[in-house]
Formats: C-alpha cells, sequence, structure tokens
C-alpha cells in the first residue's frame, strides 16, 4: 500500500503530522501510522489547559491488541481537543489527516518547526519503515 | 449455538432457592433513606439455572475435553482425587478467624506444604498468602525494596527484565515503585550477558528471570547472571511458572536466587477454573525469609501424634512486608496441591518434570520440520515456533490457531514471547499421551498443508465451535458490558 | 506413582525421534553440579492413603458442620445453594485457562458477562470487573485506581478506621512502592464529618465501609456530593448480601463499590478462594484493573462475548498496565453469578432479611443479660457490638469447649480501645434455636 501524505503538513519521526495555522497548530497521525495500527477503539487525550515538552506523551492510542503513546511535535499548550474521537474513534482511521485529528495547540518555540520533516521526506521515511515491517 | 442471557429467562415472582422462614419476631428496619427501592435480579427456576449453566459449560474447551497445549499455562490433567480432597466439609466449613486450637489440621497442612515447597526450591522459607503468580510476584518485589530500604541503601530503583519476560514482571516492578530495564537476548535465547554486565551497578535493585524462559529455553549463563547481580549488590527474583519442567532437576535457590513464586494452579496441577482462582506462595532465600508476606505457619515444639495443645501457629515473619490480602492464603487450593505432592512424592514429581519435557522436545523435533524454530536447541517444558509458512504468506499464527479449533484443540499461546514474529508457544504438558502429541503433530502439518493449498480454510476458521471468529473492534469500541433490558419490554 | 502415560516403549521411540539418549540427556543446559539434587519429601501414597489421611486431618478441624458459627468480621457462613457446587464442579468450568480464544470460550465469558450484569444491579453501579483476588486487594486496587483517574496528581487517600482491618493492612502494602500518603485514624469513633472535613484537593479518594467493620449502617447519601466537591473520588466497600435490603452505594453516587464476593454461593474455606467484587462508574472504565467481558458478534451475526480492553493489562500495557494482575478468581465468580441467579430478586432480599431480623433478635436478647450489653445507637445488619464482662478469648474459648458455639470476633485484635468487645455476627444460618443457645452459653459463661 502507498504512504499517504498531506502536503499541507510536516511530520515526526513517531508518525505524528502538524498542521500550522498561525501562532497554533493542529495534531494528528500520520495514514502509515493508523495503517500500522489498524482498527482504532480509542484514543485517550490530555485536558484543554495541559502543557508539554517537544516530543513529550501527550495522548494514548488503542487497537484492540495494542497501546503507543502520541508525541507532541512542538512544546505547547493544548487549547482543543477533538471530542468526536470519544464516540468516533474509527475517524483516526477513515481520515486521519482530516477529521480524525486529535488536539489543536499554542505553539510555544517557533523555531522547533525546523526539526520536523517535509511531507517528501517523510514519504520516503515511511515508506522505508513499511518495508522493513514486513517479510 | 448460543443461550440466552439468564435475565432473559426471567419471569417475575420466581426464585430459584429454596430459604425457611422467618422464625423469630421481626424487628423495625432502618429508615427508608437507607434502604433500596428495587433490585433488578433475575428470577428463575432452579432447574433454569441448571440447564442454563450446562449449556454455557458445553460451550466451553477444558483440559478434560481435550489437549490444551497453552505455553506457560501448564494446562495439564488435573487428578480428580484433589478435587474430593478440597471438599472435605471438614476443610471447606471452618472460618479464618476460628481460635488456631480448633482447625490445627489446616494449620497443619499448611506448614507441610510450606515444607514441601521448600524442599523442592531450596529455599529459606515459604508463605502461601499470595492468591496467584502476579500477586506472588508483587509481594516478591516488594521484599527486595524492603531489604534495600531496611540497609538504607535507598537509590536503588533499578529493576532488570529480559525482552522475553511475562508481562505481569514490568507491571509488578511498577507497582513496587522500581524501573525497569529491559535486557536484550542473545542469539541461542539467553539472556545477552553483555547487555547484563552494562546494567549492573549501585543503582540495581535486581533482577526478574523466568527461568526456563518464555521460549523454554534453560538460560544457560544463570549461574553468571546470577553472580553478576549479587555482586552488584541486587537480588534475583525468579518467576515459577515454568517451574514444572525444574521438579527434581534443580533448586532455584541452588543457582542463585533469593525469592520465586510457584504457579498451584499450573505447577501442582490445581485446575485453573477458566481465569481462576490460582495460587502463588512465595519462597525466599536466608536474606529475605524475614520479608516474605504473612502471616505464615509455625511449627512450636515438637510435633507430637496426641498432642491437644495447638502446635501450629500463624506468625508474622520478623520484617514482612505485611498482608497482600485478607486471612492466609487460598487454601482450598492449598489442600488440592498438597494431595498432588503427597501422591507423587520426590519421585514423581522429577518424573512429572521429565515428561513434561519429554513431550516438549518431542515435539519441537516433528514441528521443526514443518514451521520455523527460531533457537535450534533442546527446549524444556515447552518451545516456541514461527506460525508462518513460506509459500503462504497471507497465514498468519492467528490463522493457525482458529484452524486448530476445528480440530478440537485449543490453540497454543500466540504472539508472545514478543521477541519471536508471529510466535506460537506450546507446551504439552506431562500428562498427554505419546498418541494425543501424534494427532497434534499431524494436525499442525496437515494445516500447513492446507495453508500452501485452500488458505481460505485458515482464514475462515474456526467453522466448529459455538461461534465463529467475533468482532473485538466492535467489542472495543462500543463497550456493552453488562446485560440491560431494552427500553419498553419486559424481561 | 505419576500422571505421565508413556509405556517404555514409547519413551523409547521419543527419544529416538529427538536424537537423544535417554530422558536426563534433556537436561543439558542446567549447570551439572546442581542437576538432580535429592528432594526430601515424604513417600508417595496412594488415592486410598492421602483421602483416608485428609479426612482425618479434616475431621480434626472444629468444622461449622459441628458448631454453630457466631463468626463474621469478613467471612460470613451463608446458605449455598445446592445447584452452586454442581455447576462450578463441571470440569468444562473448571479445567478451562482464561477465556484467551473466545470461539471456545463462550461458556466462561457469557457467564462473567452475566456475573458483570448481576453485580452492577446488586451495587447499582454502571461497570464491573470480572473480580480481584478478595475484598482486601480490591480496595487496594481502588487506590491505584483513584490516583490514576487523578492522572498522578493527588496522593492522599483518607481510609475509614471501620474499614475492615486486614483491607487496611492490604492497602497499606501495596502502596509500599508508591508515594501515597495514607490518612488512617485506628480510633474507631472517628466520626464521618471528620473524615469528610480530611478531604481536600490533594486527595484521590476516601473509602468508606458499609455496613462497617462493626455491623453499622451509615448515612452515607450526602457524602459523594461533598468528596466530588474537593475532585476525590468515593469508595464504598460493602457487604453484597446487605444489598439485599440497603440503599445500593451506586444509588449515593460512589464512585468506586468493591468488597467481599464470598458471601455469594463461596464457602469459607479457611480464607479463600475468595473473589473481590469490583465496580465504578463507566468513565472510568479504562482506569480499573482485572478483565472486562464485552457483548460483540461473530462473523455470522450471532451474539457472542470476547475479554475486551485488554490495552489496560499487563500483557500488553506491561509497566503501564493499570494493575498487574493475571489470574484472578474465575470459578469463585462463577459460584457467585450462579448464586445470585438461584437466590434472584426475591431470594436475596429474603436472606438479607433472615440476617437482618435474626441479629436483631439475638442482639436484643444478649443486650439483656446482665452482664453483656449492646449497643443500639446506630442501625446495623447482621453483625453488632457486644460489650463483655471479660476477655473474648476467654469466653470464645468456653463456649467452643462447653456449648459447641464458635463465638465472635474478638474486637480487641483490631482496636485496643475496643477491649472485651465481641462482635457478632448472625446469618440465615443460624436457627432462633441456635440463637437462643447462645444466649444461655453466654449468660452462663458470664456468670462464672
Amino acid at each position: 500500500m502507498p504512504v499517504q501524505v498531506d502536503e499541507n503538513c510536516l511530520y515526526t519521526e513517531s508518525h505524528e503530522w502538524l498542521r500550522i495555522e498561525g501562532e497554533e497548530a493542529y495534531t494528528g497521525i500520520t495514514d502509515f501510522a493508523q495503517d500500522s495500527l489498524s482498527d482504532v477503539v480509542y484514543v485517550e487525550l490530555p485536558d484543554v489547559g495541559d502543557t508539554f515538552e517537544q516530543g513529550e506523551p501527550y495522548g494514548v492510542i488503542e487497537s484492540v491488541k495494542a497501546a503507543s503513546d502520541c508525541y507532541l511535535p512542538l512544546a505547547g499548550e493544548i487549547l482543543e481537543v477533538n471530542e468526536e474521537l470519544e464516540v468516533s474513534p474509527e475517524l483516526v482511521n477513515e481520515d486521519p489527516y482530516g477529521e480524525g485529528w486529535f488536539v489543536r495547540f499554542k505553539i510555544e518555540d517557533p523555531d522547533q518547526i525546523n526539526d520536523l520533516m517535509d511531507p517528501d521526506t517523510y514519504k520516503e521515511y515511511a515508506e522505508k519503515a513499511q518495508e522493513e515491517g514486513t517479510h | 449455538m448460543t443461550e440466552p442471557i439468564i435475565y432473559e429467562l426471567s419471569v417475575s415472582g420466581r426464585c430459584g432457592a429454596h430459604l425457611p422462614d422467618l422464625d423469630v419476631p421481626p424487628s423495625d428496619l432502618p429508615p427508608q433513606e437507607l434502604l433500596r427501592d428495587d433490585l433488578d435480579l433475575p428470577e428463575v427456576s432452579e432447574s433454569d439455572v441448571m440447564r442454563h449453566y450446562v449449556h454455557l459449560s458445553q460451550m466451553n474447551h477444558g483440559v478434560d475435553i481435550g489437549f490444551y497445549p497453552l505455553g506457560s499455562c501448564t494446562m495439564k490433567y488435573n487428578p480428580k482425587v484433589n478435587e474430593d480432597a478440597a471438599r472435605l466439609p471438614g476443610f471447606v466449613e471452618t472460618h479464618p478467624y476460628q481460635p488456631e486450637a480448633s482447625v490445627q489440621g489446616n494449620l497443619r497442612l499448611m506448614y507441610e506444604l510450606q515444607e514441601f515447597l521448600k524442599a523442592l526450591s531450596g529455599f529459606q522459607a515459604v508463605s502461601l498468602q499470595p492468591a496467584a503468580g502476579a500477586h506472588g510476584e508483587l509481594a516478591g518485589v516488594l521484599m527486595i525494596r524492603s531489604y534495600h530500604e531496611s540497609r538504607g541503601d535507598t537509590d536503588r530503583k533499578i529493576m532488570l527484565i529480559p525482552d522475553s519476560a511475562h508481562g505481569t514482571n514490568p507491571a509488578s516492578t511498577s507497582m513496587a515503585g522500581f524501573e525497569m530495564v529491559e535486557l536484550e537476548s542473545d542469539e541461542r535465547g539467553n539472556v545477552d550477558v553483555n547487555d547484563l554486565r552494562k546494567h549492573v551497578n549501585d543503582q540495581l535493585a535486581g533482577m526478574m528471570l523466568t527461568n526456563p524462559n518464555t521460549l523454554g529455553l534453560f538460560d544457560e549463563n544463570v549461574l553468571e547472571i546470577t553472580r553478576l547481580v549479587h555482586e552488584a549488590g541486587g537480588l534475583m527474583y525468579g518467576d515459577g511458572a515454568n517451574f514444572n519442567a525444574l521438579m527434581g532437576v534443580t533448586k532455584p535457590a541452588d543457582l542463585g536466587f533469593d525469592v520465586m513464586h510457584f504457579n498451584l494452579h499450573k505447577t501442582f496441577s490445581t485446575p485453573h477454573g477458566g481465569g481462576g482462582p490460582g495460587s502463588g506462595p512465595v519462597g525466599a532465600s536466608k536474606v529475605l525469609a524475614d520479608f516474605l508476606p504473612g502471616p505464615v505457619v509455625v511449627l512450636e515444639g515438637r510435633k507430637t501424634e496426641k498432642d491437644l495443645t495447638p502446635t501450629y501457629r500463624l506468625e508474622m515473619p520478623a520484617k514482612s512486608i505485611g498482608r497482600v490480602k485478607a486471612f492466609y492464603g487460598q487454601f482450598g487450593v492449598i489442600i488440592k496441591a498438597y494431595t498432588y505432592i503427597r501422591m507423587l512424592g520426590a519421585k514423581g514429581l522429577l518424573e512429572t518434570s521429565k515428561g513434561a519435557v519429554l513431550n516438549a522436545n518431542y515435539l519441537q523435533a516433528i514441528l521443526k520440520e514443518v514451521y520455523p524454530l527460531p533457537f535450534e536447541r533442546l527446549c524444556m517444558h515447552e518451545f516456541v515456533l514461527e506460525g508462518r509458512i513460506e509459500e503462504a504468506p497471507d497465514v498468519q499464527a492467528l490463522d493457525i490457531c482458529k484452524r486448530l479449533i476445528d480440530f478440537g484443540i485449543h490453540p497454543p499461546t500466540n504472539y508472545f514471547p514478543l521477541i519471536v514474529p508471529e510466535a506460537l508457544m506450546i507446551e504439552p504438558t506431562e500428562t498427554e499421551s505419546k498418541r494425543m502429541l501424534d494427532y497434534f503433530a499431524d494436525t499442525m502439518e496437515q494445516i500447513a498443508k492446507e495453508a500452501r493449498e485452500k488458505p481460505e480454510l485458515l482464514h475462515n476458521a474456526p467453522v466448529n465451535a459455538p461461534v465463529r471468529r467475533l468482532d473485538e473492534v466492535w467489542a472495543a469500541r462500543n463497550l456493552v458490558l453488562r446485560w440491560q433490558k431494552e427500553e419498553g419490554t419486559e424481561a | 506413582m505419576n500422571y505421565v502415560p508413556h509405556t517404555k516403549a514409547q519413551e523409547e521411540e521419543m527419544l529416538d525421534r529427538i536424537g537423544v539418549e535417554n530422558v536426563e540427556a534433556l537436561f543439558e543446559s542446567v549447570p551439572p553440579d546442581y542437576r538432580f539434587p535429592s528432594v526430601e519429601l515424604p513417600e508417595p501414597v496412594s488415592e486410598i492413603e492421602i483421602m483416608r489421611e485428609l479426612r482425618e486431618v479434616a475431621e480434626s478441624n472444629a468444622d461449622l458442620q459441628h458448631v454453630s458459627c457466631f463468626l463474621g468480621a469478613g467471612a460470613y457462613h451463608h446458605y449455598v445453594p445446592s445447584v452452586v457446587d454442581h455447576v462450578v464442579s463441571r470440569s468444562e468450568f473448571y479445567t478451562a485457562y482464561t477465556p484467551y480464544q473466545p470461539e471456545i470460550s463462550q461458556g466462561t465469558l457469557q457467564s462473567i458477562f452475566e456475573y458483570q450484569s448481576m453485580i452492577c444491579d446488586l451495587t447499582s453501579m454502571e461497570v464491573s470487573n470480572a473480580s480481584h483476588y478478595d475484598g482486601a486487594t480490591a480496595m487496594a486496587e481502588s487506590v491505584i485506581m483513584a490516583y490514576n483517574v487523578s492522572r498522578g496528581r493527588r496522593n492522599k487517600v483518607i481510609i475509614s478506621p471501620t474499614v475492615h482491618p486486614e483491607y487496611l493492612a492490604t492497602v497499606r502494602t501495596y502502596m509500599q512502592g508508591m508515594e501515597m500518603d495514607i490518612v488512617a485514624p485506628r480510633d474507631p469513633s472517628a466520626d464521618l464529618d471528620w473524615l469528610i472535613d480530611q478531604v481536600d484537593e490533594n486527595t484521590a479518594c476516601l473509602i468508606v465501609q458499609n455496613p462497617d467493620f462493626l455491623g453499622r449502617i451509615h448515612d452515607l447519601n450526602d457524602v459523594a456530593e461533598k468528596v466530588h466537591a474537593h475532585g476525590a473520588l468515593l469508595v464504598v466497600a460493602c457487604d453484597p448480601i446487605s444489598l439485599g435490603l440497603l440503599k445500593p452505594p451506586g444509588d449515593m453516587d460512589a464512585d468506586i463499590a468493591l468488597g467481599e464476593g464470598q458471601p455469594l454461593g463461596n464457602p469459607l474455606n479457611y480464607g479463600g478462594p475468595y473473589l473481590g467484587f469490583f465496580t465504578c462508574k463507566k468513565n472510568f472504565v479504562r482506569r480499573m484493573a482485572g478483565r472486562l467481558v464485552g457483548q460483540t458478534t461473530d462473523v455470522e451475526g450471532r451474539r457472542g462475548y470476547v475479554l475486551t480492553l485488554a490495552t489496560r493489562e499487563q500483557h500488553i500495557r506491561r509497566e503501564r498496565a493499570t494493575s498487574n494482575i493475571c489470574t484472578n478468581e474465575g470459578l469463585n465468580a462463577l459460584a457467585a453469578a450462579v448464586y445470585l441467579a438461584a437466590l434472584g430478586k426475591c431470594g436475596l432480599k429474603q436472606v438479607a432479611e433472615l440476617c437482618y431480623h435474626r441479629a436483631h433478635y439475638a442482639a436484643k436478647a444478649i443486650d439483656r443479660l446482665a452482664d453483656y450489653s449492646v449497643d443500639f445507637d446506630m442501625p446495623f445488619f447482621k453483625e453488632f457490638v457486644v460489650r463483655c464482662p471479660t476477655s473474648v478469648a476467654e469466653i470464645n474459648e468456653r463456649l467452643l469447649q462447653d456449648y459447641d458455639i464458635l463465638g465472635g470476633y474478638d474486637l480487641g485484635r483490631a482496636y485496643p480501645k475496643l477491649q472485651n468487645h465481641m462482635l457478632v455476627c448472625v446469618t440465615e444460618m443460624n436457627s432462633a434455636q441456635q440463637i437462643d443457645d447462645l444466649v444461655s452459653a453466654l449468660e452462663e459463661v458470664g456468670r462464672s
């Protein structure tokens, strides 16, 4: 399966995407990540107002047989969480870059944006990971 | 095949039990605000109850029905005499707070089981209190914590755990406030001693080692491992889940383990009950004996046949971590393990372990020609295969497992240990006949053949079971965790 | 003697296939110096001999078929309908493992689902797990759960002095590795208002027992609101039999309700195996420990059951699991379920009322004795405190020796202030005659 990326996002090595809107950003997990997890059954999200360092785990995503942390791509304060995911976790599988977003947060240090991958670099990175994951 | 929920059998006004009438003058009830309004329990007859549960029982697989080679679970046959022993009214009908003098029989049995487990393991002392393996584990890890603390050695926070360990090991470690560091395995399936060397320092609280490990392999460097950990001031925890390979074969205390739990519901043949009750006694070496959870049973003075004064007593070990549950232990389970040990004796228990190891090696020798064997060595009581077939890339370990169900065999433990891809962990136990082992081996070959020729047989399996594959995703997303009457219907 | 079924010839055949000379050669990885040590155990015996011996050992106990029992204190002598033992004796249930393969474990899974449903109805709570080891460990797990619900931000727990003393001891043991501040006064007269006053912004939960260890029924109707005002949880431990009569914890807005499930169809068995029942509000379910069964359907649309939310558990979440619990008390939970099904709505109420009225009959009669008194200030259920003229141990020794009566719990063991106080327990197993016999025995013992 080809790895789908969103051209308007930046990416982390732990397979999160980031979409910047002014001083704020949306984040969620990539198509590659949702595909490796298979059916998402639950997403545990932080409280609005919580703050995290760059790369700090801020939530947990669960399938039937696995639970994985999700990491905030940049340091920041949580402004909004996607409450739809509570009733419809399948949105993460169906529309990872759209309705399956996780949180909106306030960017604390814009310099950290330089640490992220652009879509092409990430696509290559994820495809390599995909190859290694299969025999 | 489905069976209604017990509530669906309910008809208002019925009761399936037969109780006495009130034979004393009634007293005033407490004020209304302390009383309940309604109680929604089923209202069924006794025959409804019996038939309902008999129907449910028929939807289960058990050791008494067929082969159950579930790795690390030791699903051996449970001798029926054990059940009879545990049902003797003189045991069943005793209260935990009776005066010790009135339950000397119980205390004697517990004391002797402590002694038997000491003899088999080489430990200095044993506490029967923990209710299950993981519970014994928690007790053991807390003992290690107390030990370091009692010496003012409070910086020791690291617990080493091999990557092949049961999930209970890291979970117990966290509950006891330790930080876990995972150790890698080497190419022979042992703990990587070089990796271990990097972590032995003055932060080390101890190490948890399952031996034989979850690959069914006896760690060839066990003496080196226990020496390194002890030299660094750490203590060795033994996970006794796999002790069925070791009875009379070797004593964990001699190998350098300081504390270990036993699973009476695995090794000592007490049935697993569909998820318990278990029993997880803990044995401890000299340095840790005083820290055992309690109370334990001690023998006071000399034991004489006709002595009516209390000889056995309950006592808290000197520096005990305290109690890990109410009362003393899983007494009903303890009786079964006691009976088992008394009937087998030292020789019978050694034969048991030998039989378990023989059966596992026999199956391994046949099946390694059909499925990849990641570690080519003699195994102990169990072994791990990779559940994949070269010419059938879409077939997974899960499919093989589900297909086994169609042949009347309980699937092996799968996807564990995590270090083997598509793991199938097979533990035949000593009570299976050669005929059954051959049937299993033939079936596994047959399934491999089907995987190559008709993989849909595997993907669609099971078809010969009360239900077919169930939608676990729906269950996790919707969380229907109890029966509730539908709106507007009469239950 | 052993249970290995091979003949010598079969064994040879198997060794051939493996390619070793003898069975001993399979143990080459075990260090030679420590291989096949001598093990000192009694000589093996036959079935006839072991049963004869065990029967003698069992009969040497003063069991409750031969003495009348007024002892409770957390382990209760209740009626177990015959149907219960007949169900749990079916080896399709008792020789199964944890239901990891749902297709061939529907019997276990559905019976747990029904257990969860009945426990929810009994407690009026939203979610029940498949059981803990016992009431004490259920309470310890409730503290960990409350701490996790606060996301590790609240590390104080307040425990009423009238929870079972061994539950408190168990909580303390479990907390040794956690930095929890346990506020647990030991004076049984510390009242509920005082405990509620201790709840603050750092409190994870308040734990109370109802009926409490002394048998007293508390009015918990307004407690939850006060505890919630500080963001803390209310944990209520209760006797499941009492819920046949008393207002359940869920109706008082408890966040977690738990207790010892032994009274539901499980014999005393000298303290185990029992089961801890554990329930909570649905929004906390992901912080709950232990197994959970959920309903679903199979590929043909048939209703079926699976273990669910396994991601909370140790085999998946490992060091970050909600608990290390794996094996629980499956067969005991089955017994509890069969018991609740057999008794049902009317039966459980009847048992509770029998306990209540007989206990009150006994309490009034004992209170009339010159040398004893009973405190009637608070309502009680099936246990009550008797002030005795002398030490409880002495009285109990006389009761057992001379009257074949197992007297009540010596409260001095748990509370220094309550020396010479006996906790008497009366259930539906105690006939009016037994109660009258107890009263006259106490009178005679008190006089001498």
